[in-house]
């Protein structure tokens, strides 16, 4: 039975002007923060020529300089912090652009708002207490399953902390266990689905109802595919470790976008070329200002995810924002398996090694519903070895280097030299072959 | 003797070899014997030409990572048997191979290329030995 309820209904279905005077009351005092506590905030709001006092409301929103993934390598690890070490009680980080993670602290009290924002998307995907949520997930500096582990225990669903992978113990659990909710990346659902079919598993011998997932960009037709496979409804979540992890945005009921919790984050679309704010409806880069955080604050932090917002209030009755889903990005970071991958993250890689040049192409496949990176590089006249021993050892180091790197699993095929195309201007370093 | 052998990286992919020895019938270079390795990715063409560095200009002229490595020439009576007695002098003497191809001259004798760890070492071995 589908039981709806709201999690949180006064903010949820706050009215427009309610939700305004919150979002500024906590503007006001974020700017205030950030800019007695953090340097490279100040710096910048200076050479704008703004004081905190200058920001009044969230009108005053588009006066604020932008922060972006470079701001937080530039003040690694913890320079963005607002709060001393001694505040902070967990950390997280995700794989930065050139090698180096980006770094999120939290508070205690931003771990409750955590909590508070995944219960409220928990329950926009009809999860509920009576529910046995099997998190597939990595835990650990991910945010991804430990994000979602204390969303759910807060409204008291029964968590089962499996982390990601081992896909027969999870097959195994969700039927011996009864698994209601399944939490994953929607590829690896489908992965799910295959091996069920594969071992004879049916669908009604499992009691799954709700799959919750994110970290990656999927389709309708995907959405079509694990809803009829594994008889569940597909709901989407977006969040971002930067913003707060798992948890700033999801699908209700009714999957027509997902609702921004945006007491805490207040979303922008802004032009990623001119950087001017687009109305409503328009297509442009997300831009989260973080306003209840402590460990981190973000201002105007620019995600790179391309999409739209909708004000009107939902069929569910909640008013909070809807985003769509993502429609791709402004750079060229990809997402594999849920793991941020940046093409320069290789390339610094390669051009460490003495054996390498920094031409490389990089493919993505979607073989078996589990993305695929390859990674192709050039053979150099000089290390080109004729016994075939050396060039599968120098393949397994080139290898193991840029899987230490990303943290994910890629295969590296050694290709003749000046074979990769080279061109003038940005060099075509990516085939994404996933059909999104 | 010791010769050069000219090898060639090549990725697995259709119409590369007919290239290489495209490129070498053009230029004139007669491939007196050849084998290729293969993984599953890449292969390694490895030649005996009669102008190793002429082969490698052309090659290289055309883009392709190529190398030289010396290499031993051993001929042999084309007999049964032959093969087996000088691979038994070379264990016995403790001589690693990389690995080895062969090719029959004509009905009497047949030429064995070796690359092993110790090139020097190898064809001290079989001088000695007559081979």
């Amino acid at each position: 039975m589908w039981k709806k309820m709201i999690w949180n209904e006064s903010i949820e279905c706050a009215s427009r002007e309610e939700m305004r005077k919150i979002q500024s009351d906590r503007l006001v005092d974020t700017v205030q923060r950030v800019y007695q506590a953090v340097p490279a905030y100040r710096h910048k709001m200076q050479e704008a020529g703004l004081v905190p006092g200058d920001i009044g409301s969230v009108d005053d929103l588009v006066k604020l300089p932008f922060t972006t993934k470079g701001d937080l390598r530039d003040n690694y690890p913890f320079g963005m912090f607002t709060v001393p070490m001694s505040e902070i009680v967990r950390i997280h980080a995700s794989s930065g652009t050139t090698g180096k993670s980006t770094v999120v602290g939290y508070t205690r009290k931003d771990l409750s708002v955590w909590a508070e924002v995944v219960s409220r998307t928990l329950m926009m995907a009809g999860v509920h207490r009576e529910d046995m949520v099997q998190i597939a997930y990595g835990y650990g500096l991910f945010t991804g399953g430990l994000g979602r582990h204390y969303g759910c225990e807060n409204i008291g669903a029964s968590v089962i902390p499996i982390s990601g992978g081992n896909t027969e113990k999870q097959l195994q659990l969700m039927q011996d266990f009864g698994t209601t909710v399944l939490a994953c990346t929607p590829s690896y659902s489908l992965f799910l689905a295959e091996e069920m079919e594969a071992s004879g598993l049916k669908r009604e011998d499992l009691k799954l109802r709700v799959g919750i997932f994110g970290a990656e960009p999927w389709t309708e037709n995907m959405r079509r595919e694990i809803e009829a496979k594994l008889g569940l409804k597909a709901i989407d979540i977006y969040g971002l470790s930067e913003i707060i992890g798992p948890g700033v945005s999801c699908e209700c009921e009714f999957q027509a976008g997902m609702h921004i919790n945006e007491d805490h984050f207040i979303p922008e679309i802004i032009d990623p070329e001119t950087l001017q704010p687009l109305s409503e409806g328009t297509v442009g880069e997300l831009v989260f200002t973080t306003v209840t955080k402590e460990g981190i604050p973000l201002i105007r932090y620019r995600t790179r995810d391309l999409t739209c917002l909708n004000f009107e209030t939902c069929l569910c009755g909640r008013t909070l924002v809807r985003m769509e889903k993502c429609k791709g990005r402004s750079d060229d970071m990809l997402i594999i398996r849920g793991v941020n991958v940046f093409p320069s993250q290789i390339e610094s890689v390669l051009l460490e090694m003495s054996e390498t040049a920094p031409h490389y192409l990089l493919i993505v496949e979607r073989e078996n519903n589990l993305d695929i990176l390859k990674v192709m590089v050039e053979v150099q006249e000089q290390f080109f070895s004729d016994e075939i021993k050396m060039l599968e050892s120098l393949r397994k180091k080139i290898t193991q280097r840029i899987q230490s790197t990303l943290g994910i699993s890629v295969e590296v095929k050694l290709v003749e030299p000046r074979t990769i195309e080279r061109t003038a201007g940005k060099a075509k370093r990516v085939l994404d072959n996933r059909k999104m | 003797m010791i010769a050069k052998q000219v090898s060639v990286f090549l990725e697995n992919t259709s119409g590369r070899l007919n290239e290489v020895t495209h490129i070498l019938g053009e230029a004139g270079v007669n491939i007196s014997a050849f084998s290729i390795a293969d993984t599953s990715d890449f292969g390694v063409l490895r030649m005996i030409v009669p102008d190793p560095e002429q082969a490698v200009t052309v090659l290289k002229a055309n883009g392709f990572s190529v190398q030289t490595t010396r290499v031993i020439l051993m001929t042999t009576p084309n007999k049964p048997g032959t093969l087996a007695k000088a691979l038994q002098i070379l264990s016995d003497e403790n001589i690693f191979i990389e690995y080895l191809y062969a090719f029959s001259m004509n009905e009497e004798s047949a030429v064995v290329v070796i690359r092993p760890t110790e090139i020097e070492k190898c064809e001290e071995v079989l001088a000695r030995n007559g081979l």
